[in-house]
């Protein structure tokens, strides 16, 4: 990625290596794993792909959003909300719950990004807060602080239900690695390219050419529809919805994701969102004060990690390649 | 038809006059210098002609089309470039992919979110061709904030020409930089295409004088002298200016 000298052709061979083991063994931990743990899993994938989109606005775009839970969530109502209460099919509420966020994204987008720096990690907050405010005060739609129960585990034919967990381990696997392979692609694309030049210096790509508000929207609706991907696969998993999906708290945990994890690339929050969620299920098992313990984990990568773990690695790596 | 048409253009910051009324007009081809003591207004100039920032009054007109009021994305497109007077690139990017970034930009509005950069053969030879034509081949995979100072200079300015703008807009492009680095950019400016029309600030007189074909001097904001490089020496009151007790430099 960036500042990274070309990777040498045997650690590509490497990275495949990696990643076929890697596949290997998402496909074959229904077969090992308790159905607690399968959960878990499941858990794990899809903040993963939460923290990678949010990663495409602050890694690549260099846009920190501290409101990207609202996409999460309303991506979630729509879908839970469309499922519950007109009985859709995944196959219509999943793309309606997507159509959701990237129509919202584009809306507060229009909004948010006349804005930089901590400014825009303010008004998205603020705009987090009124979607917040929506799903609470509007009790007969939402259900309000008590959120929706009982949304359905969806069938994707009438023959092929997802009721059992193996089943829906392997449909949020499969959309979870479409989102993942989709995410690879634009930040290797052109597009992304443009985006680091934007996080890079935004004057000298206007000198350019490159028309930066539009840029930075599409990057901005993109990587609210991801959210939104992951917040329709986690409201089908958890079969339940409430304002706490939109909650400023989920924004910041998922923050935390990519900055423990390490921004600017991929499979740093992958990895933060990962920890996180295992963390947050073995220390809930003792103590209910777990938010005092996320402020533990974020003070210390910030004073002994601050480029996350991934660029922890990286430093090392380059310590012992030489002086 | 003039590359570039400058017609009564002020510019104020709240009270301040930055600029008033300049009026000027540039030849294709032209090597215009613009040179004049600190504060002169000459980088708030370039900064309206870019389109970082809007005129206060007047208008600017690139090969008949009025520009006065597009954005400096649109002046681009158009084939006004620009370096800037403070080494901008992507800090954090390789020098390489500072060039790509460059010349990419040309293929805006394309459906680029789903190709693979690195599948752009033709965009790396071309990337790869622009650095080794300037002998930077070596430096072609390092952080471009690693990069000396000098080297640095020198990527600003082929990220601006990569494209071969119609107009290119040079400020300082010299400042800073050692004796040796200083013959060396020069030679770059002076093997530029005659398509491109030049504007250049200079600060180095020997430099200006070397380049141009001609000069606009200005002076607290405003327009005093322009001619060919003879008239500009001779004029009294440019060497006043820069001679003169009050605005020694």
């Amino acid at each position: 990625m960036s500042a990274q000298p070309p990777i040498p052709e045997s650690s590509w061979r490497g990275i495949a290596a990696v990643s076929v083991i890697g596949i290997l063994l998402l496909v074959a931990l229904p077969y090992v794993l308790s159905t607690y743990y399968l959960g878990l899993a499941v858990e794990m994938m899809i903040f993963a792909l939460f923290a990678m989109s949010l990663d495409l606005l602050i890694g690549y775009a260099g846009m920190a959003s501290l409101g990207h839970a609202a996409y999460f969530g309303v991506a979630a109502y729509a879908t839970g909300l469309l499922a519950l209460k007109l009985n859709w099919e995944v196959w219509l509420a999943l793309p309606a719950g997507l159509v959701v966020a990237a129509l919202t994204a584009t809306l507060f987008g229009l909004l948010a990004l006349r804005t930089r720096g901590s400014y825009f990690l303010m008004i998205t907050l603020a705009l987090s807060q009124v979607v917040w405010g929506i799903a609470f005060g509007w009790r007969s739609l939402t259900g309000g602080d008590d959120g929706l129960p009982n949304v359905p585990r969806p069938d994707l034919t009438p023959h092929w239900s997802l009721t059992s967990d193996t089943a829906f381990y392997y449909f949020v696997l499969i959309l979870i690695g479409i989102g993942t392979l989709l995410l690879i692609r634009i930040v290797s694309s052109p597009f992304g390219y443009a985006l680091r030049g934007i996080r890079e210096s935004e004057t000298r790509m206007l000198a350019l050419g490159y028309d930066v508000w539009r840029y930075r929207l599409a990057a901005f609706v993109l990587a609210s529809t991801f959210a939104g991907l992951a917040g329709c696969l986690y409201v089908y998993y958890n079969r339940f919805v409430s304002p706490d999906y939109l909650q400023v708290v989920r924004s910041a945990e998922v923050l935390l994701m990519v900055i423990l994890g390490g921004a600017g690339t991929l499979i740093g929050p992958a990895i933060g969102a990962a920890l996180i969620v295992l963390l947050e299920n073995v220390i809930s098992a003792y103590t209910e004060r777990w938010l005092i313990v996320l402020g533990v984990i974020y003070i210390l990568v910030a004073c002994f990690a601050p480029r996350g773990i991934v660029g922890f690695i990286r430093e090392l790596r380059a310590k012992r390649a030489g002086p | 038809m003039s590359a570039l048409v400058v017609s009564d253009v002020s510019r104020n910051f709240g009270g301040v006059q930055a600029l008033s009324n300049i009026s000027f007009e540039v030849e294709p081809g032209e090597r215009r210098l613009i040179i004049g003591p600190n504060g002169a207004g000459k980088t708030t100039l370039f900064n309206m002609l870019a389109g970082a920032f809007p005129v206060s009054d007047g208008t600017v007109t690139l090969f008949g089309r009025d520009i006065t009021d597009l954005p400096a994305y649109e002046r681009a497109r158009l084939g006004l470039s620009r370096t800037f007077q403070i080494t901008n690139l992507f800090p954090r990017l390789s020098v390489l992919e500072n060039i790509l970034l460059a010349l990419q930009a040309a293929e805006h509005g394309a459906a680029s979110l789903f190709r693979r950069m690195r599948a752009n053969r033709p965009l790396y030879q071309r990337a790869e061709a622009l650095l080794g034509e300037w002998n930077l081949t070596a430096i072609a995979g390092q952080t471009a904030r690693n990069i000396s100072y000098g080297e640095q200079r020198q990527i600003d300015l082929i990220l601006a020409m990569a494209l071969t703008p119609k107009v290119l807009l040079l400020d300082e492009p010299t400042a800073g930089l050692s004796a040796a680095e200083v013959v060396r950019v020069v030679g770059m400016i002076r093997s530029l295409s005659k398509a491109m029309t030049i504007l250049m600030i200079e600060h180095d007189m020997d430099v200006a004088f070397d380049l141009a074909d001609r000069i606009t001097v200005l002076h607290q904001g405003r327009l005093i002298a322009e001619g060919d490089v003879a008239a500009i020496r001779g004029n009294p009151h440019v060497t006043a200016i820069y001679l003169g007790a009050d605005e020694m430099e």
